[in-house]
């Protein structure tokens, strides 16, 4: 599988995506069915988005706010589509420095239909423009997870601003500095130079190549954090900044007052259940290979969702006295979530254990500690999402273990799996964590400041208690 | 003439309707209503969150009939729409003064 532990210093692994800036000696050749894969999986992430957490967050709302959520998480596809190809790739996944890339592929430029993006194999590569647009899915999904922190009481036109300034100034460097790392190639064919050098001075020459090419990568990577699929770039990510949004927005109007129960389950239950079908895309797909590799991400991704949504139903029953249908599915996204990091890495049975553990740490704090500490995070981003990829990125750090089942972590200098080191994965893991939560929590404190003297954040009250659907958007979600 | 207003629990329409239709009541109006008496209400748990539900979904029916079918018609509806438990209804009668059928113009008990 993928990822490397370059020297000893545990400089290791890290995630889903990646890519090769530069193009190695041997020429790699796209794989047909690598790609055929990647096209797959990036219309199943479209698939997580809209309709499917669309429907998951808006039946979860009032009916009077029903279309203005679809909105907000339509918008927020659309524009995040266009500032992606516009520079966000180029942002994103171009060398630079180690928090953010450069402007070299701005407007795409530079990319055909032939060029290559790497995978995690020597001399597999899929086309540049899947690639792109695989992860141009997550850059969308991101932060339409942070609109059901706020929902019904934020004005769309502070989304409309809050959005592509969240993406550029939050998503991309975080992506950087998770994601990208020079590539399997470029390390392996430095690695092969270096042994084939003969004197001193071109092993000298090799060695400062070398040490050149592991240089090119970002952050968190470099720290070691492995992230298979986007737990801390996607879900802490987007779970604290909607925590963040939550508390300076303040509660809705008549909150813990008022009925604010869910105004249709059964959109929620459809689109939970999308979200499942698609998130195979999402993490099966973060393999970019239709290998084992994809196929193990797969199987993850079932049985951690599973353990997930009984552990919370079965947790409920016992504290609350009855199983429900909106805890089954809270309980499902929560293992979405927590195995979104370990996909690749975790064993079925470490998944599992992942499945169980996150279903009961997230009902806890939807329900204990958010109810305690008073906030009102409308639909649990925080308590699901930021909470779930937390437990999801420690685990991962845990479960990769081989002896626990998983599958160790690549080393390409060394060409082969290097050796488990639990106290330096987990520090590893915590810098992902940590450097995500701070970023991400501080970064989109300054942000929503900003739209709120733009434009300001909050709905009027009367426009609250009309609802969104009417005032903003002149539409009703049912007429009948 | 009288209209005969019953609140009752919506799973019990059919029952009063065929109860109705056995003395001879021939039609009645229904309305999906919401309402609290002595049953109160309920609660809901949304992820932690309680929400006490005071207004419970009831039917209501209105039937009008002549002043010799008020008794049978309340006696009908009364042993229908009984469960025993609280939350079954209410009955409540009120004069009815005038009564006319749209399509030919007849009018009071006629009417009916």
């Amino acid at each position: 599988m993928t990822f490397k532990r370059p020297y000893g210093a545990g400089l290791a692994a890290l995630a889903a995506g990646l890519f090769a800036a530069t193009a190695a000696c041997a020429e790699p050749t796209i794989n047909k069915g690598d790609n055929a894969w990647m096209l797959t999986s990036t219309v199943l992430v479209l698939l997580m988005t809209i309709p499917g957490l669309a429907l998951f967050y808006g039946g979860l709302v009032r009916s009077k706010n029903m279309l203005s959520v679809l909105m907000q998480v339509f918008y927020t596809v659309c524009i995040v589509t266009i500032i992606w190809a516009l520079y966000g790739y180029s942002l994103a996944f171009t060398g630079g420095s180690d928090f953010i890339g450069g402007f070299s592929k701005a407007f795409l430029m530079g990319v055909t239909p032939d060029s290559k993006a790497a995978t995690f194999s020597v001399d597999a590569n899929i086309s540049e423009l899947v690639y792109i647009c695989f992860q141009m899915t997550f850059a969308a999904i991101t932060p339409a997870l942070i609109v059901g922190a706020f929902a019904e009481r934020m004005k769309f036109a502070a989304i409309a601003l809050f959005i592509p300034l969240w993406v550029t100034l939050i998503y991309f460097p975080i992506a950087h500095m998770v994601w990208y790392w020079p590539g399997p190639d470029a390390i392996t064919d430095a690695v092969k130079a270096l042994a084939a050098a003969g004197d001193e001075a071109a092993k000298k020459a090799a060695q400062a190549k070398l040490d050149e090419v592991m240089a090119d990568g970002g952050f968190i990577f470099k720290k070691g954090a492995i992230d298979f699929a986007g737990g801390t770039v996607v879900h802490i990510n987007a779970g604290i900044a909607g925590l963040v949004g939550a508390l300076l927005i303040g509660k809705r109007t008549g909150y813990g007052k008022e009925l604010m129960a869910p105004h249709s389950l059964t959109l929620s239950m459809v689109g939970a259940s999308l979200l499942w079908v698609g998130w195979f895309g999402f993490n099966a797909g973060s393999n970019l290979e239709a290998s084992g590799g994809a196929a193990l991400a797969m199987t993850n991704s079932f049985v951690a969702t599973a353990a997930a949504a009984l552990a919370w139903m079965f947790a409920e029953w016992l504290v609350r006295g009855h199983p429900s249908m909106l805890g089954v599915i809270s309980g499902a996204v929560a293992g979405l979530v927590a195995v979104t990091p370990a996909a690749g890495f975790a064993g079925p049975m470490g998944a599992i254990v992942l499945g169980l553990v996150v279903g009961v740490v997230c009902l806890f704090f939807c329900t204990v500690v958010k109810n305690s500490l008073g906030y009102d995070d409308s639909l649990d981003v925080f308590g699901v999402h930021c909470i779930g990829g937390i437990v999801g990125a420690i685990g991962t750090g845990i479960l990769v273990n081989p002896a626990l089942g998983g599958t160790g972590v690549m080393d390409y200098v060394a060409g082969k799996v290097g050796d488990y080191d639990f106290v330096a994965q987990m520090t590893s893991q915590v810098w992902g964590v940590c450097t995500t939560l701070l970023w991400s929590g501080i970064g989109s404190a300054i942000l929503y400041k900003v739209v709120d003297v733009i434009v300001g954040l909050r709905a009027t009250v009367e426009v609250e208690r009309e609802g969104l659907d009417l005032t903003e958007h002149t539409e009703r979600a049912y007429n009948m | 003439m009288k209209i005969v207003m019953a609140i009752i629990k919506p799973f019990k329409l059919e029952e009063v309707r065929d109860a109705l239709t056995a003395i001879g009541v021939h039609g009645l109006t229904v309305t999906e209503v919401k309402g609290y008496g002595r049953q109160k209400g309920h609660t809901e748990i949304y992820r932690g969150a309680e929400y006490a539900v005071s207004f419970l979904p009831k039917i209501k029916i209105e039937v009008a009939v002549g002043r010799d079918q008020v008794d049978k018609t309340i006696d009908a509806i009364t042993s229908a729409a009984k469960t025993g438990q609280i939350g079954d209804g209410k009955i409540f009668v009120m004069n009815l003064d005038h009564a006319v059928r749209i399509r030919t113009g007849e009018a009071d008990a006629a009417a009916l």
